[in-house]
């Protein structure tokens, strides 16, 4: 049985005069049905763009090297154009972005929003399409979503947006969530009521996701595996309560060692030396070596991906066990 | 401002501009010194109406005058009235704009409702009521009454430049400093409209020599015999059957000439637009 | 939303008002005898003289002239002309007027049909080789003279080809009968020369400003949005884009405006249209200055009824502006 999505040495490289930038180099990774992905690291890491890449909409002049493959099922989704591809938006993989009101168009309704996206991918009459869409506006959480549907976004609160977010990427009934920082710019209190329900929503369709984020407290209790990102590329992977409770690689000890926490022995917060590297200027071999606590002589060679334990892997010479 | 030049002249289309209107200029700066005296009226026997040939390259007109000669004086006319209207426009609008935008309050409303006024009138006719009495307008009065009519979108854009630049932080930071009022525009404000400005003034040209060979065309512009593009035209209307030639070099003259100068400033205000961000 | 409206008429009618104030100021302090032309090939006695300048209204101080000409335009009288026999300039413009709107008109909807294709075209094309190529046309388009552009259409396709006419907008025998068969397709081959022209010259600043509104609606995050959703690239483009550059297209169209006035009244020079171009450019040759001031305020007034039209129809279709 195949994964749901399978990711295989994913680069996504600008072009740049003579030159150019891989902001996302080398990204591997699958999700299985239903299940729960975050991506985690800092601005800048190429989290994002890994996951526009999913949908193949990478910002122009960026685009996907050869070399680089995408499976959706038995689908390869780099081999997909016009509307082979276009049946994959939506229908197969949705997203939700960060800030729902620059992501909503200003001056269509909600409820246009969501039922031309039912009418975009199923035979539906407009009133047909419109009844589902009151009952998805219903579901997360609008109210009955008949007396919002012809609202606008702008009379929405930022959270109300979020919703109406969620419910768009679930019109097409997708098998795979991508939600890039869906909280982050949301006020706090909201931030948990929007997670809830992408729990349940999650739950109730049987919608796997990928959690793009850079709030490890998110993560936790939430997310079955993580992956964390650094400088374009995946240095550490694990199932949630193994990494949180012992990470391998320095930079996710350090992320979490920067985090406070609630319970536990108080210590003191410690933030990672140094700042992120910005794509073009990152350093040889391990592009974390520069900042890092525990550097040797050999991390400025391309350091190797090392299987920890099931399902544990990282990229760090660290875990390579001398003679 | 130095950059910006060297930005529009690494544009693509900008090069293309600046490069076309070199040739443009060195030509009306240059050529006549090669060419027949266009005001002459030679002999009629010198031949009237000849099509373009190696003796005249361009043709004759009615009067047996060397049609190119006329183009390239001409060129220098309809250059130099754009460049004296716009100058003085330019000089306006910055001056009106800086005072409306610093100023506020009253008389930033004021002089604002006396632009949108000012708008509403379409140029040409702002024009037509001014150079519609004056019977053969002297060539100093036509530049100054179009310099005159051209500040209004000028001074819009300065003041709402101004305005977007005092609410940033450097300049609230030079005023909390007590930077004097003078200091503030001189070194904060002005160079930071300088780029829209530049761009503006340049495609500003452009628009004035089209207005002023409209104006020549229908006889308010430059007075005969002193040859201008659009009054080239004009004098070419009733031969355009006889002698296409006359009327049809001054009019790619105009049209290259506003193509090059809206190329340039098409490319300023993209770098203009690119360092702002 | 009605006090913005009342507001908004409000300034529209004193932006008229000062316009007004302006062209009159302007016309009464440039040095120059209005009159000068109706006298200057005949001698005229003085009793003559004092009667016409009576009865133009210059005898009398310049305050006095100002509120009789402020209280005439708001009342709709713009005074009499100086070389029609001293018809009404409103009378003037009323009879030609529909011969206007029907060139303006039809270069108008020409100008959007164009503008707006090649715009979104050029936009959704950005930085290839034909989106450079129409950048240089449209601007080409905008860099000729439209009174040279009239001309050379006029004696290619008129006087050299002879497939269209070249002047005037009924043939004389088929005057007086527009609304027959025969008569609407004389008055439509006659059109369209004028039309062309008038279209050709401004077209070029619709499609700049269309493919800058729309290169802008086409970065916002929610075009992006409407992507991932899975819609055909015609929804996204039209449906989400185009809607969003609408609005700054509408603002611009009071800009412009005043292009199109200036356009066809070189163009109805050129192609005798009855129109009030021409009359403006008769008015000119005849100093006919009441006519020029007639046909300057009316013009004014078009420019702000389509500012303010502009601006409601702004509001009226961005739903951040219309509803709370």
């Amino acid at each position: 049985m195949t994964s749901l999505l399978e990711v295989q040495d994913l680069r996504v490289r600008f072009p740049r005069g003579t030159g150019g930038i891989t902001p996302v180099d080398g990204v591997s990774f699958t999700i299985e049905r239903g299940e729960m992905l975050a991506l985690v690291g800092e601005s800048g890491a190429g989290k994002s763009l890994t996951g526009l890449a999913l949908l193949r909409l990478v910002p122009p002049p960026g685009r996907i090297e050869p070399g680089s493959s995408i499976h959706l099922g038995d689908t390869d989704l780099l081999r997909l154009e016009g509307e082979a591809l276009r049946q994959v938006r939506g229908r197969r993989i949705a997203m939700v972005f960060q800030d729902p009101m620059s992501s909503l168009n200003p001056v269509l309704t909600i409820g246009d929003q969501i039922s031309e996206t039912i009418q975009a991918h199923a035979e539906m009459s407009a009133r047909e399409a419109r009844g589902r869409a009151q009952s998805l506006l219903a579901e997360v959480g609008l109210g009955d979503g008949t007396s919002r549907y012809r609202s606008y976004p702008h009379q929405l609160s930022g959270g109300m947006r979020q919703r109406v977010m969620l419910a768009i990427s679930l019109a097409a009934g997708p098998d795979l969530l991508i939600a890039d920082e869906p909280t982050s710019a949301l006020d706090v209190t909201v931030q948990a009521q929007i997670l809830e329900l992408l729990d349940r929503l999650r739950a109730s369709h049987g919608l796997a996701v990928l959690l793009i984020t850079h709030d490890l407290g998110v993560v936790a209790g939430r997310a079955d595996r993580v992956a964390v990102m650094y400088a374009g590329r995946i240095v550490e992977e694990a199932p949630t309560a193994a990494l949180f409770t012992g990470p391998a690689h320095p930079y996710t000890q350090g992320l979490l060692a920067s985090l406070p926490r609630l319970r536990g022995p108080r210590r003191p917060l410690e933030p990672i030396a140094g700042t992120v590297p910005v794509p073009g200027q990152w350093p040889e071999g391990c592009r974390f070596h520069p900042r890092c606590p525990r550097v040797m002589p050999k991390c400025t060679m391309e350091p190797p991906l090392v299987r920890l334990e099931e399902q544990r892997t990282m990229r760090c010479w660290l875990g390579v066990t001398e003679g | 401002m130095t950059s910006l030049w060297g930005a529009t002249w690494h544009d693509r289309g900008g090069r293309l501009g600046l490069l076309l209107l070199g040739v443009l200029t060195g030509m009306a700066l240059f050529a006549p010194g090669f060419l027949p005296d266009p005001r002459a009226m030679p002999d009629i026997s010198h031949g009237v109406l000849l099509p373009p040939g190696p003796a005249h390259l361009l043709g004759t007109d009615e009067h047996s005058r060397d049609v190119l000669a006329r183009l390239v004086f001409g060129g220098r006319v309809s250059l130099a009235v754009a460049l004296g209207a716009v100058t003085l426009s330019v000089t306006l609008g910055a001056l009106i704009g800086v005072v409306a935008g610093y100023a506020g309050g009253v008389i930033d409303a004021g002089l604002m409702r006396c632009v949108d006024a000012a708008l509403a009138i379409p140029r040409l006719f702002l024009l037509l009521i001014i150079v519609a009495i004056i019977e053969r307008i002297p060539l100093g009065v036509l530049i100054l009454t179009i310099g005159a009519t051209g500040w209004f979108g000028t001074s819009r854009l300065v003041r709402s430049e101004v305005l977007r630049l005092r609410g940033m932080d450097f300049v609230r930071a030079a005023e909390a400093l007590g930077a004097s009022r003078r200091r503030v525009i001189a070194r904060h404000l002005l160079p930071g409209v300088a780029g829209p400005l530049a761009a503006a003034t340049t495609l500003a040209v452009g628009d004035v020599i089209l207005l002023e060979a409209g104006l020549s065309f229908l006889g308010l512009g430059v007075q005969p015999p002193t040859p201008s593009w659009g009054g080239m035209i004009f004098e070419a209307k009733p031969y355009v059957v006889t002698a296409p030639w006359m009327s049809l070099a001054p009019g790619v003259a105009i049209a290259l000439t506003v193509v090059a100068v809206s190329l340039v400033g098409d490319a300023l205000s993209r770098s203009a637009g690119a360092t702002r961000s | 939303m009605s006090v913005w409206l009342v507001r908004r008429v409000a300034q529209a009618l004193v932006t008229f008002l000062l316009a007004a104030t302006l062209a009159f100021f302007l016309m009464r302090l440039t040095p120059g005898d209005p009159l000068a032309r109706l006298t200057e090939d005949r001698p005229v006695s003085p009793e003559t003289l004092r009667a016409l300048r009576a009865r133009y209204g210059v005898d009398r101080p310049l305050v006095a002239q100002f509120s009789a000409f402020l209280g005439g335009v708001i009342r709709g009288d713009l005074g009499q002309s100086i070389s029609h026999n001293g018809r009404e300039v409103t009378e003037l413009i009323r009879s030609r007027l529909p011969a206007t709107l029907l060139l303006g008109g039809t270069a108008l909807l020409l100008n959007f049909l164009f503008g707006i294709a090649i715009g979104v075209f050029q936009a959704t094309r950005a930085g290839t080789g034909p989106d450079r190529a129409l950048t240089l046309i449209s601007l080409a388009a905008y860099a000729t003279p439209s009174f040279w552009l009239a001309l050379i259409l006029q004696w290619g396709l008129g006087t050299e080809l002879h497939w269209l006419p070249v002047a005037f907008m009924q043939e004389p025998w088929l005057a007086g009968r527009p609304w027959s068969l025969a008569g609407a397709l004389d008055v439509f081959r006659h059109l369209v020369l004028p039309a062309l022209s008038l279209a050709l010259v401004t077209f070029g600043a619709t499609a700049r400003y269309q493919r800058a509104a729309m290169l802008d609606a086409l970065a916002l995050d929610c075009i992006r949005t409407a992507r991932t959703k899975g819609l055909p690239e015609r929804a996204v483009r039209w449906r989400h884009a185009w809607r969003n550059a609408l609005g700054p297209m509408l603002t611009l169209f009071g800009l412009w405006l005043p292009l199109l006035v200036a356009g066809s009244l070189y163009v109805e020079a050129v192609f005798a249209w009855p129109g009030l171009g021409t009359l403006a450019a008769e008015a000119i040759a005849y100093r006919d200055y009441p006519v020029i001031m007639g046909t300057t305020i009316l013009v004014s007034g078009v420019v702000v009824l389509g500012n303010l039209a502009a601006d409601l129809a702004h509001r009226w279709l961005d739903p951040r502006l219309r509803t709370p």
